[in-house]
């Protein structure tokens, strides 16, 4: 358990959701015989009771590092005064945590309420009941296995949080009802907004001749997308086809931690070892199939996700599926030539198993589905894939970056 | 109420007659139904033996069962095992659940003994005893035939319970078995020897619209998980599905667990029974996942066997024959007993003489098994009491006398724990560690590790426990939760309940059977796997290595549990917990 502790501390930190030093150090709990923390702070003694008052073995509680706490102080804000819970549109918010419950300070009974219920609790500023306490808004996480999974809905929570400022900053812009505090924060999170000058890295370089090199070169590519920036916490999928098997990264691996994570999935249907592989793994074959490419890579880039949910709002309000953007969205949409599709989590009747394939006919490397992220082909190896993903993450940065500023005029 | 009909039919077969009580609403909220609700008439009988008239077979539905809840078509059954001697409970699909919910009852309490063979027939309020000499002896099938439920559900026994088969089963709708610790016995025992339910009443739910929203999370969560919906999962290829993926973690029980890999595995895995048979879908009432397939060639109309009786009948017992798999497992199911404890205890059988099956061999042991014929005498006692009367008794792969299921324990330690602890034996259902040490879900966890396993197998089993309760299926937790689910029990019962609530109730529905189990005479000795799993390895390769449990960091695992249960040492429930949880 010290050892997940240990792990999951650092992961938070390496994913800049928090500061690896000070007050701002997230605190992780893991609870088996005895409860251990990560560190000893004010916020440990506060956090115990509630491992006495739920059946739970984890807990994570971290203060968001910059942008994350403008974003979240600001959302959750919002929804204190709406009195409701904060309502993210993206596809993971929707499928897996449907919505983020926000309490006004830290208050351990409110804490556990809020807990018992969801799998996160958003504390919009710590420092409101306890003085001694950092300001700022926190996050509160628990799991009942591993404590990776108090990481993994914090990072989500992050995640959905920054998709949903910006998407709704560009709303109120567009229907001219952005609050003015809301343009400040925009302007504090600007240095944010400025683009990576990373360059494409050096990758496995194709033809991959034997298996050894399948997983190396995907091992590899799932390690620079995270570094890269280009999921939130582990979500998203890789894989890669030779011989007729398509190698391809196992449901809930993280994409930074992939060895003894990919799953060869027979094309011929041979073996039903795909039980574990990633959720998407039918439209990876089915795109595979009708493509020719060999390599996919599928991150969820913040502003290719938010520029998926960008609708002309007139149009919108008219639009008989304005409340199913996500899985009836009846327009053929590109975002600066890159296809969208809805599409749910999945192989359902309106799994993007279904949209993604057809999306690529059009000719195209590249296809964002509405709310989730951004899929992108290769050929031979990563690299196109690669290149393709970061570029249009880029382009979609300067594109939001540009609408703003054009609307702010 | 709503959710529950406040209607509980308490039946004697002895006197032929019922009455209809109702419980206080309290009793309901901390019981739920299902499980819960079995558990707590099972301990109010007292330390009974399970063939004692006044044992009671307890059937119960729960808050969900006839809604549009997913997955809540099951039903639940609990009595004092025949062939364990603890708690005895076992879950069943079909339709008698959601049927007997429509005809207006939470449950069915049944107590005493028939002078003759009886069947019970519950249409909404009206109960008939049918006197049913003529099926005596008959199997499943022909009792389904003869019977002709149409809409109704119906459950049953075969020979193998009437000729005091210790695993036998009871068939419901003739596909789905309430397979293990032998209550199809219970019910020779009492002679009874079916019940049909037929209702056409509406559950009244609190808020329909909540409900709704409830199933649709559910729903776009089964989507998301390949296990269940992706183009290998359950859906398509039904639990044998997992064959290959045992196979690949080397951990598929072979030769009765004296190794963990079977060489032939790859030829003999869902994909090749689907090629072979070209099996359709079908499932639960209600059900959106259908992971039950029947054939429709080669042998039309049969039921494809589940992944336990596929890996049991061929690595278990050194067999390739796929065809003998599915006959194998389709007489066990006419003759109505589990395919588990038979193939384990044919295993048991093979270690002891060292003789290879013929297929021949193995279906007509199976038949003199159930016709207590030759050494079928010995065989339907299960592999426990069949390799003590041997003296062999290390050759029995089982946990209080449930033999195993095919997932081999030195190939993921949070299942070793699971069997041990288990409160009615050798079952991977009770904590399901597969999802995590398996298919990695909601996380995964290094299956090769007791760190953090004794918390985790606690809470999975007071979650499961609130699963069949609800009652609901343990797939679905594959993918949704009780997030969702606490959802839904809210919506239909309007009790405001958190996941974490409902947890609470599934600690006290779990303890609840460790009290009993107690009161049977069950502790700390009964909590242990067979000595196989802490003296030889498995068999490892392809970069993966199976050695022995180590026997000092499962007791201490163990002591961890029990300290987390409420238990002392000995695996005693304390005094403390029980008042803490109203149990006393
Ligand atoms: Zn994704």
């Amino acid at each position: 358990m010290d050892a997940l502790i240990r792990k999951y501390e650092k992961k938070l930190i390496q994913a800049g959701l928090a500061e690896a030093e000070g007050p701002g150090r997230p605190i992780v709990g893991g609870l088996d015989y005895t409860l251990s923390w990560n560190r000893k702070g004010w916020e440990t003694k506060e956090l115990e009771p509630v491992f006495s008052a739920m059946a739970i073995n984890s807990l994570v509680f971290f203060q968001p590092a910059p942008p994350y706490d403008k974003i979240i102080a600001y959302l959750a804000k919002e929804a204190l005064t709406k009195n409701l819970p904060i309502q993210p549109e993206d596809c993971e918010t929707r499928t897996f945590l449907h919505d983020l419950p926000v309490i006004p300070g830290f208050s351990t009974p409110d804490i556990i309420t809020a807990l018992k219920r969801r799998k996160c609790v958003i504390i919009s500023d710590t420092g409101q009941n306890l003085p001694d306490a950092p300001k700022g808004p926190a996050i509160v996480a628990h799991g009942t296995v591993s404590p990776e999974q108090g990481f993994v809905v914090g990072s989500s929570v992050a995640f959905a949080c920054f998709v949903k400022f910006f998407s709704d900053y560009l709303n109120h812009l567009q229907c001219g009802t952005a609050p003015p505090d809301m343009h400040g924060v925009y302007d504090e999170l600007a240095p944010w907004l400025t683009g990576m000058a990373m360059p494409i890295p050096d990758l496995v370089k194709g033809p991959i001749q034997s298996e050894e090199r399948v997983y190396e070169a995907m091992i590899q590519a799932g390690a620079k997308t995270v570094e890269y920036g280009l999921v939130d916490s582990y979500f998203g999928n890789i894989s890669f086809c030779r011989d007729n098997i398509l190698y391809i990264s196992q449901t809930g691996s993280s994409l930074d931690e992939l060895a003894g994570c990919i799953d060869p999935v027979p094309l011929d249907g041979s073996s039903s070892a795909g039980l574990t592989a990633s959720s998407e793994l039918t439209a990876h074959l089915e795109t595979i199939a009708r493509t020719g490419a060999d390599a996919i890579l599928h991150g969820h880039p913040r502003f290719s996700v938010i520029l998926s949910m960008d609708c002309d709002p007139k149009k919108k309000q008219v639009c008989r599926f304005s409340t199913r953007c996500h899985t009836h969205c009846p327009k053929k949409r590109e975002v600066l030539g890159v296809p969208i599709v809805p599409g749910e989590v999945g192989t359902g009747p309106t799994g993007l198993c279904n949209t993604l394939p057809l999306a690529f006919e059009r000719n195209k490397d590249a296809a964002i589905v509405y709310g989730h992220g951004l899929f992108t082909l290769g050929r031979g190896d990563f690299t196109q894939a690669f290149a393709t993903l970061l570029t249009v993450e880029n382009r979609c940065r300067a594109h939001y970056v540009d609408c703003v500023t054009k609307l702010r005029q | 109420m709503h959710g529950w009909t406040g209607h509980i039919l308490h039946i004697n077969l002895t006197r032929h007659d019922y009455h209809v009580a109702s419980l206080e609403p309290d009793l309901y909220h901390r019981f739920i139904g299902g499980k819960g609700l079995g558990g707590y008439f099972l301990r109010r009988a007292g330390n009974l033996d399970w063939n004692h008239p006044d044992m009671p077979i307890c059937l119960f539905t729960g808050p969900l069962t006839a809604t549009i809840a997913p997955t809540s078509g099951r039903l639940h059954l609990v009595s004092r095992s025949p062939l364990t001697g603890c708690v005895g409970d076992a879950s069943v699909g079909g339709k008698l659940s959601t049927q007997l919910k429509r005809a207006g009852w939470d449950g069915v309490v049944i107590t005493g003994k028939s002078p003759y063979p009886v069947g019970i027939e519950i249409r909404e309020k009206e109960i008939r005893f049918i006197r049913c000499d003529h099926l005596r002896g008959k199997d499943t099938r022909e009792v389904y035939r003869t019977v002709a439920p149409k809409k109704a559900g119906l459950a049953c026994i075969g020979p193998a319970a009437e000729n005091g088969v210790k695993f036998a089963s009871i068939t419901a709708d003739n596909h789905h078995s309430a397979g293990r610790t032998g209550l199809g016995l219970s019910f020779a025992a009492k002679n009874l020897k079916y019940l049909l339910a037929e209702g056409s009443g509406k559950v009244r739910i609190k808020d329909l619209p909540g409900l709704k929203e409830a199933r649709e999370e559910v729903i776009r969560l089964t989507a998301a998980s390949p296990a269940l919906m992706g183009q290998y999962g359950f859906t398509c290829l039904g639990t044998g599905a997992v064959y290959d993926l045992m196979d690949n973690r080397r951990m598929m029980p072979t030769d009765n667990f004296r190794a963990t890999r079977f060489e032939p595995a790859s030829k003999l895995n869902a994909a090749a029974f689907a090629a072979a048979y070209s099996p359709k879908k079908y499932g639960c009432k209600g059900c959106h996942i259908l992971c039950k397939k029947i054939g429709t060639r080669n042998k039309p109309g049969a039921a494809m066997p589940e992944f336990e009786t596929m890996s049991h009948f061929t690595a278990l017992i050194n067999s390739k024959d796929m065809d003998l798999v599915v006959e194998a497992n389709d007489l066990c199911n006419r003759l109505g007993m589990d395919t588990i404890s038979a193939a384990a205890t044919l295993a048991c059988r093979r270690e002891i003489t060292g003789a290879d099956y013929t297929g021949r061999q193995v279906l007509s042991l199976l038949s003199d098994m159930a016709m207590d014929r030759g050494e079928g005498r010995n065989l339907k006692l299960g592999a426990a009491e069949y390799a003590r009367r041997l003296g062999r008794p290390e050759t029995a792969m089982a946990v209080k006398n449930l033999e195993l299921p095919a997932y081999d324990p030195r190939g993921a330690y949070g299942m070793a724990l699971a069997y041990a602890l288990s409160t009615r034996g050798g079952c991977h259902l009770r904590a399901y560690p597969i999802s995590h040490e398996i298919f990695r879900k909601p996380v995964a966890t290094d299956r090769f590790s007791f760190s953090g396993k004794a918390r985790i197998i606690k809470i999975a089993e007071d979650l499961n426990a609130v699963v069949d309760s609800l009652v609901a299926c343990k797939f679905t937790f594959f993918a949704a939760g009780l997030e969702e689910y606490a959802k839904a029990f809210t919506a239909v019962t309007g009790i405001p309940s958190s996941a974490q609530d409902l947890l609470a109730a599934g600690e006290r529905i779990y303890f609840n059977e460790r009290i009993i189990n107690h009161t049977y005479g069950y502790g700390a000795d009964a909590d242990d796997l067979p000595v196989r799993f802490f003296t030889e390895p498995g068999s490892g390769g392809n970069r993966i290595s199976i050695p022995p449990l180590d026997r000092a960091a499962f007791l201490d695992t163990r002591k961890t549990y029990y300290h987390i249960r409420g238990l002392d040492t000995d695996g005693t429930p304390l005094p403390e917990k029980r008042k803490e949880l109203g149990l006393d």
